[in-house]
């Protein structure tokens, strides 16, 4: 489902929802998001409290627990600004499970409606909001792209990254087999079902491999650090990066505050 | 020949799966065989939708007409059984399993039968016929060609459309080498199916009767529409004198009109043919001065746990099912591990979501927790069930008693564990306080290097997850201490 971003103005100030994966295991990535985001002239607001969507527990069925989390950051973002993610599975559980989650309680609910109209995933608000016109810096480069499931079928914003790295002119994005499919990360499942998860990630890692990229890059957290681990328990040279991070280290900076 | 399925998949624990997904995962030929045969299907199904917004119309649609069927369920079985028994078919109601068994055994047993020849029929393999047959000494012969196979090889069908997709070729040449009588091996495909037309066109003229299964009852005029490509399915409707046709009680729908627009889709999202070979329309038995059709018809509508998953809103969007395969074509996890690791009769992603309401949760917990939640099911599924909702939803039920008010589903709560209880109200504790979140994010960094080498089944194929040295909270402190 298209969504509709007639109504979405370019904001002076957004929030910034780093994810817990992000915060702790990847906040290289975050911080490159959010110079990326000021580089374009925008204040972004990291509210402290923030700790993470929920998801883990709600699609493991614990529906009371993941509420008990996701209640918590409904209050993070007073304001009506946009929310920016840099995951697309985390954005799709406040976008579009934050509402289901809530349904028993109108107030929180019509919280949760609210929030889920202003949450964007990074290169979602790239494209569709600021539409970014970035040019790349330094050498060609040839790069393999996973987009995750959720970024794919909940958010849809599997062709704002492609259309990203399109603009920088000295890119060229290989595609590999089976694109769409998933890395076989799923949260609790890489722990539940180790084999089948490992098969799934060990194929996805070889997939972007056998493009002959010199790296692959991915904006969800969950999916890099499943595909980028695999590689390096296989001490590969062919290794993964966050997109924010890749499009930061990659992009013209004029423009850039001082 | 005796290659009846005498074994029964009734239980499967959880670790039971988990060994034979692994043992699939770790046989390189047969990953390569699914990943092959799932391609090919996904290809011939997307050459059939060349266009995604006709096709959102025509699953809206379609979502549309079996929703509304089951809104109205009750009345229109009740009107599917008028109009059949007008047209001469003796209705018969199944709840479980073994009823349904009874009731044919009762009917073969009239008609002094030894031998019952079967078209597909999902519904079939669900409630074990073939095992219940055996056991009263009653053959019952598969003339599916995949079914056959299947069955001369005393396994379960891996996939519900096609049955024998797990085999290749050469252990087809062998396995007919071995079990039928006057065959030589041989490797050429034709070759092999004119053996198994040879065998089984003899035992469509000496059976007393034959059973099918049922792909849309039409409520309003009492018909029962097959949809099928060998003529095996017309063979065993019209031949024999009996005619028995087995289903599952969500099949119906109120008219004519609405098979139309779920055939179109259903046979484009299983094999990708805009229409199958054969398509039948029956709407009773042989009538005076008909040279050919049964002389006597039944039809056995199967519960088996349907009504469970009726009773609720959410969990009836599982009935909506045509049986198309399509989830399970594009579905990763069953891409690697094929059909026979599930233990139901109906595996993949739809299986995962019907086996909880035919076998309980005890015996199939496990099943709705493996899955990644990637979407590819709900994508494709051409009647749009949600079927990464369902699983969530199974998940829910399967670890937690049933909420006030709510009649508990049958094994409720059977995959509850005090770890995972545990774990998660921890999350929810660590994650609901900003401050203890806080003090465990520094802790972790500041401690990285306590970050356990072994972690429970990640580690196997990946490297350990280790907290950066700075969390980003600390990053942005510092950034602003520069300033």
């Amino acid at each position: 489902m298209e969504r509709d971003y007639s109504a979405v103005r370019r904001p002076d100030d957004v929030y910034f929802f780093a994810t817990c994966l992000v915060d702790l295991f990847c906040p290289e990535a975050g911080m490159d998001a959010i110079q990326l985001l000021e580089r374009e002239g925008i204040r972004v607001h990291f509210p402290e409290d923030q700790t993470c969507c929920g998801q883990p527990a709600y699609t493991s069925g614990y529906a009371d627990e993941a509420r008990a989390v996701a209640k918590v950051q409904l209050g993070l973002f007073p304001n009506d600004w946009p929310v920016i993610v840099p995951s697309g599975s985390c954005g799709g559980m406040i976008r579009h499970h934050y509402p289901k989650l809530f349904a028993g309680d109108a107030a929180l609910k019509a919280k949760a409606d609210a929030l889920s109209e202003r949450v964007f995933e990074l290169t979602e608000f790239f494209v569709k909001v600021l539409k970014v016109n970035w040019k790349g810096s330094g050498a060609t480069k040839k790069v393999a792209l996973h987009t995750s499931c959720s970024a794919r079928r909940e958010m849809g914003t599997h062709l704002h990254a492609r259309e990203l790295l399109g603009q920088l002119g000295n890119v060229e994005l290989l595609n590999h087999s089976h694109e769409s499919e998933c890395c076989g990360f799923g949260g609790t499942f890489a722990v539940r079902q180790p084999d089948i998860s490992a098969a799934m990630a060990g194929d996805k890692a070889d997939a972007l491999k056998e493009t002959g990229a010199e790296q692959f890059l991915s904006a969800d957290g969950g999916c890099l650090m499943n595909i980028d681990g695999t590689l390096a328990k296989r001490r590969d040279s062919f290794r993964g990066q966050h997109l924010a991070s890749f499009l930061w280290h990659n992009t013209e900076r004029q423009g850039e505050k001082a | 020949m005796s290659n009846n399925t005498t074994h029964t998949l009734q239980f499967v624990p959880g670790t039971e799966f988990k060994r034979r997904a692994a043992e699939v995962v770790a046989n390189p030929f047969l990953r390569k065989s699914f990943r092959g045969a799932m391609d090919f299907l996904m290809m011939k199904r997307a050459a059939q939708f060349p266009d995604p917004e006709l096709l959102e119309r025509q699953r809206d649609l379609a979502e549309h007409i079996r929703r509304y069927s089951l809104s109205k369920l009750p009345q229109l079985l009740e009107q599917l059984e008028a109009n059949l028994t007008r047209n001469g078919v003796t209705v018969h109601w199944a709840e479980t399993p073994d009823e349904a068994n009874a009731i044919i055994l009762d009917i073969c047993r009239r008609h002094d039968t030894k031998l019952m020849v079967k078209g597909k029929s999902m519904v079939s393999e669900e409630v074990e016929l073939n095992h219940a047959m055996h056991a009263a000494g009653i053959d019952a012969l598969e003339s599916d060609m995949g079914e056959y196979i299947v069955q001369l090889a005393d396994e379960k069908p891996s996939h519900i459309i096609m049955p024998a997709i797990h085999k290749t070729k050469q252990q087809i040449a062998e396995l007919f080498a071995a079990k039928v009588p006057g065959v030589s091996y041989t490797e050429d495909v034709d070759a092999l199916i004119q053996i198994g037309r040879d065998v089984l066109r003899k035992k469509f003229m000496e059976a007393e009767v034959g059973l099918s299964g049922v792909n849309f009852a039409v409520a309003e005029t009492g018909t029962l529409c097959l949809v099928e490509n060998e003529g095996n399915g017309r063979m065993c409707t019209t031949v024999p004198n009996v005619h028995i046709a087995i289903t599952g009680i969500e099949k119906v729908v109120e008219k004519l009109e609405h098979v139309v627009p779920l055939y179109g889709l259903l046979t484009r999202s299983a094999t990708g043919q805009a229409i199958t070979t054969y398509f039948n329309v029956i709407t009773g038995p042989r009538r005076e001065g008909e040279k050919d059709g049964p002389k006597e018809m039944h039809l056995v509508l199967v519960d088996n746990g349907r009504t469970q998953a009726f009773a609720d809103e959410q969990l009836r969007q599982t009935l909506q099912c045509i049986r198309c395969g399509a989830c399970m074509n594009h579905c990763p996890v069953y891409t690697r591990i094929g059909g026979h690791a599930y233990g139901t009769t109906y595996p993949g992603p739809i299986g995962k979501i019907v086996s909880p309401h035919m076998m309980g949760l005890a015996a199939t917990h496990v099943l709705p927790g493996a899955s990644t939640l990637c979407g590819a099911c709900g994508e494709v599924c051409p009647v749009k069930i949600p079927i990464p909702d369902l699983l969530i939803r199974l998940r829910e039920e399967a670890t937690h008693d049933a909420k006030p008010g709510h009649a508990p589903l049958v094994g409720q709560g059977a995959g509850k564990t005090a770890f995972a209880s545990f774990a998660f109200k921890g999350f929810a504790f660590l994650y609901s306080r900003p401050a203890l979140y806080r003090l465990f994010t520094w802790t972790a960094t500041r401690f990285r290097f306590l970050t356990p080498a072994k972690q429970a089944g990640w580690t196997d194929t990946r490297t350990p997850l280790t907290p950066a040295a700075k969390s980003l909270r600390d990053l942005l402190a510092e950034r602003q201490n520069r300033r």
